[in-house]
């Protein structure tokens, strides 16, 4: 509430006005809005496009999409391409079965930890991933020879199983708290959560019909922001994967390249529009489902 | 629907160093509304959460007919609440936010669909089933809240100053409504609130709190009329303070005597503690008391006077006796004849006009 205070005096300014100021003040505010807009698309839209065209035009055959249609066709595209999806999905699935009952108990019965909490889901953002996969590789390698009697052994050779690396889907949860927490901080500030689960406690419900039925529903928002943030981190993470030896899409696109310029660019403009796609289609998600309901 | 006694035994509970219950013994018969009444702070939404269990207590124990249910889980617990901020759940519509408990319960679709509408006739909005919060005006939130604290035919009915956020017209309304409905379904209700004249309205029973104690519980009038500690009989209502000589069983101020009721401090000089009506205002050119601001309330006057050894108090009369009281004016004034409170002298001031609530 508290910024919103000192928005008022600033908004009545120009109601204030007289009409003739108003109306060209209104104009020049459209005229920036249109130089500020078209500044941002050139610069987003002149990489894309020229990619586009260096794409399509054959120096000898003229206008081609053959590029394209290797991609569907290059070997391992739709198996890194799943890969990478199921990452996502085994991914999303974690951190948020991991940051909101925790956020959610900070919130209710120990707000004096939230600095703590805050500060643990942030920190990832200043670890550079190569430190981060140093220290990853190390724990693996080390792993076996020190877990050989016990049974963890199966599970840290069980965590490395190249047909799904869910040592990678650990990685992940970590570099998408930070964004995870973020989204989720806030839309659990828009709602009155305690008042809410003391609603609901009263009405008999158990702590997971409460989490069920009345937070998840309020914070669909906050849900899809988190995961299609953590989707958009999952399909162009490159430097773990990698170094872990492992080759899910982005790393596909990396590996191909090298061989065909034309189609390496192609699969990049690909993932984009595919990434695209994804986020669109879960945006579109939250929004009708909060509108529907 | 019946009502369960609710007691409650030696209740202490601490928030670091703030003592929000320090021993609150009370006991509210079935099917009475009783008033928690004090001023922010003194742990009456504490008692009230504990009742709710949402708050444990640190020692003592809350008995529903008897029964211990100190460490009974909130959502096992027979008692609805209705809270002060508004507290429907926003993706629901009205219909299945006063159904939730039902639901919960699994109760067929049928019946709870007709539960619902029953309730929603009760609070008295049977066409706005398919609308949802955000499409309904406060008032209205806490009445469809209302119903969905009634769907499971709790025992025990719980407001946590459900009317704080609403505007005058509409509290005032909403509060008969509550009373009639309480008396109709014979529901033990406990109803906290800081406003007093909400309390002495509507409640059976109205228990003062202060400091986590309780300070008077009693009926209203009892209460308002004989309240048995200074601090209730400056919380409730308005009171001046005039300065008094104690003689023995009397007290003698401003040129009468009158008898003492309660405790009395050590010292022979004290404060004497009495109520606005109970002063009569005569206009009178020879009169003791000038008169310093006169404010017009509809149906009485209330004047501020001064007496001429400079102590103010303020009075209140019919308005149609006040025509020829304006401010300037001198005044005669005399007080009614009954026992009075008195209270350890402080220093001169002028009458406590208790809460803002009061006015």
């Amino acid at each position: 509430m508290a910024p919103l205070t000192p928005a008022v005096p600033a908004a009545a300014v120009p109601a204030a006005a007289p009409p003739a100021g108003r109306q060209g003040r209104a104009r020049r505010v459209r005229v920036w809005r249109g130089v500020v807009l078209a500044a941002a698309a050139l610069y987003f839209l002149t990489p894309l496009i020229t990619s586009f065209v260096f794409t399509v035009n054959d120096p000898v055959r003229g206008f081609t999409l053959d590029a394209y249609l290797e991609i569907f066709s290059a070997e391992g595209f739709v198996q890194s391409l799943l890969l990478s999806l199921g990452l996502a999905a085994a991914t999303i699935v974690v951190v948020l079965l991991l940051t909101l009952p925790a956020m959610l108990a900070v919130r209710l019965s120990a707000p004096r930890l939230r600095p703590v909490l805050e500060v643990i889901c942030t920190l990832p953002l200043v670890v550079p991933p190569i430190t981060f996969v140093a220290g990853i590789s190390t724990v693996l390698r080390w792993g076996p020879d020190h877990l050989a009697a016990t049974p963890f052994y199966q599970t840290i050779i069980a965590v490395q199983n190249p047909a799904f690396p869910a040592v990678l889907v650990i990685a992940y949860v970590v570099l998408a708290l930070p964004f995870v927490y973020r989204s989720l901080d806030a839309g659990l500030g828009a709602i009155d959560v305690r008042t809410l689960v003391e609603a609901a406690r009263n009405c008999g419900a158990s702590w997971p019909h409460v989490l069920l039925r009345v937070i998840i529903p309020n914070l669909r928002a906050g849900l899809a922001s988190a995961s299609f943030l953590t989707l958009a981190l999952v399909l162009g993470e490159y430097t773990v994967a990698r170094l872990l030896g492992y080759q899910p899409f982005p790393v596909w696109i990396v590996t191909i390249s090298g061989s065909n310029a034309a189609m390496s660019v192609a699969v990049s403009i690909f993932s984009l529009l595919f990434a695209w796609l994804l986020l669109l289609v879960l945006s579109t998600a939250g929004t009708r489902k909060r509108s529907g309901s | 629907m019946n009502g369960a006694r609710v007691e409650f035994r030696g209740l202490r509970r601490t928030f670091g160093a703030t003592v929000a219950l320090d021993g609150l013994d009370l006991t509210v018969e079935p099917g009475t509304l009783i008033a928690l009444l004090g001023p922010s702070g003194c742990g009456k939404t504490t008692a009230l959460r504990c009742v709710a269990g949402f708050e444990h207590p640190d020692a003592g124990a809350v008995l529903l007919d008897g029964k211990d249910i100190t460490r009974v889980p909130a959502n096992r617990r027979d008692a609805g609440m209705v809270f002060q901020s508004y507290s429907l759940f926003p993706n629901l519509n009205v219909y299945d936010n006063v159904a939730f408990g039902l639901r919960v319960r699994k109760v067929p679709a049928a019946k709870r669909r007709a539960r619902a509408a029953e309730l929603l006739e009760l609070v008295g909005l049977p066409a706005h089933g398919e609308r949802y919060p955000h499409q309904l005006s406060g008032g209205q939130q806490q009445r469809v809240a209302l119903a969905r604290a009634l769907a499971l035919e709790p025992r025990v009915l719980l407001l946590d100053e459900p009317l704080s956020a609403l505007d005058a017209k509409v509290r005032v309304a909403l509060r008969e409504e509550i009373r009639r409905l309480q008396l109709s379904l014979g529901i033990t209700t406990i109803f906290v609130t800081h406003d007093q004249e909400e309390a002495l309205s509507v409640a059976d029973q109205v228990a003062v709190l202060r400091s986590g104690r309780l300070e008077q519980v009693g009926a209203p009038a009892e209460v308002y009329d004989r309240p048995a500690t200074p601090f209730v009989a400056e919380f409730v209502g308005t009171m001046n303070r005039l300065p008094g000589r104690l003689d023995g069983q009397e007290v003698e101020v401003a040129g009468q005597r009158l008898p003492v009721h309660g405790e009395t401090p050590g010292t022979p000089e004290v404060d004497v503690l009495v109520r606005p009506e109970t002063v009569l205002v005569t206009a009178a050119y020879d009169g003791e008391a000038v008169v310093l601001t006169s404010s017009f309330r509809g149906a009485s006057v209330r004047l501020l006077l001064r007496t001429d050894d400079g102590t103010e108090l303020l009075a209140d009369l019919p308005a149609h006796d006040a025509a020829r009281l304006a401010p300037g004016q001198r005044a005669g004034f005399r007080l009614v004849q009954r026992p009075v409170l008195v209270g350890p002298r402080t220093t001169v001031s002028p009458p406590a006009t208790a809460t803002a609530a009061a006015d």
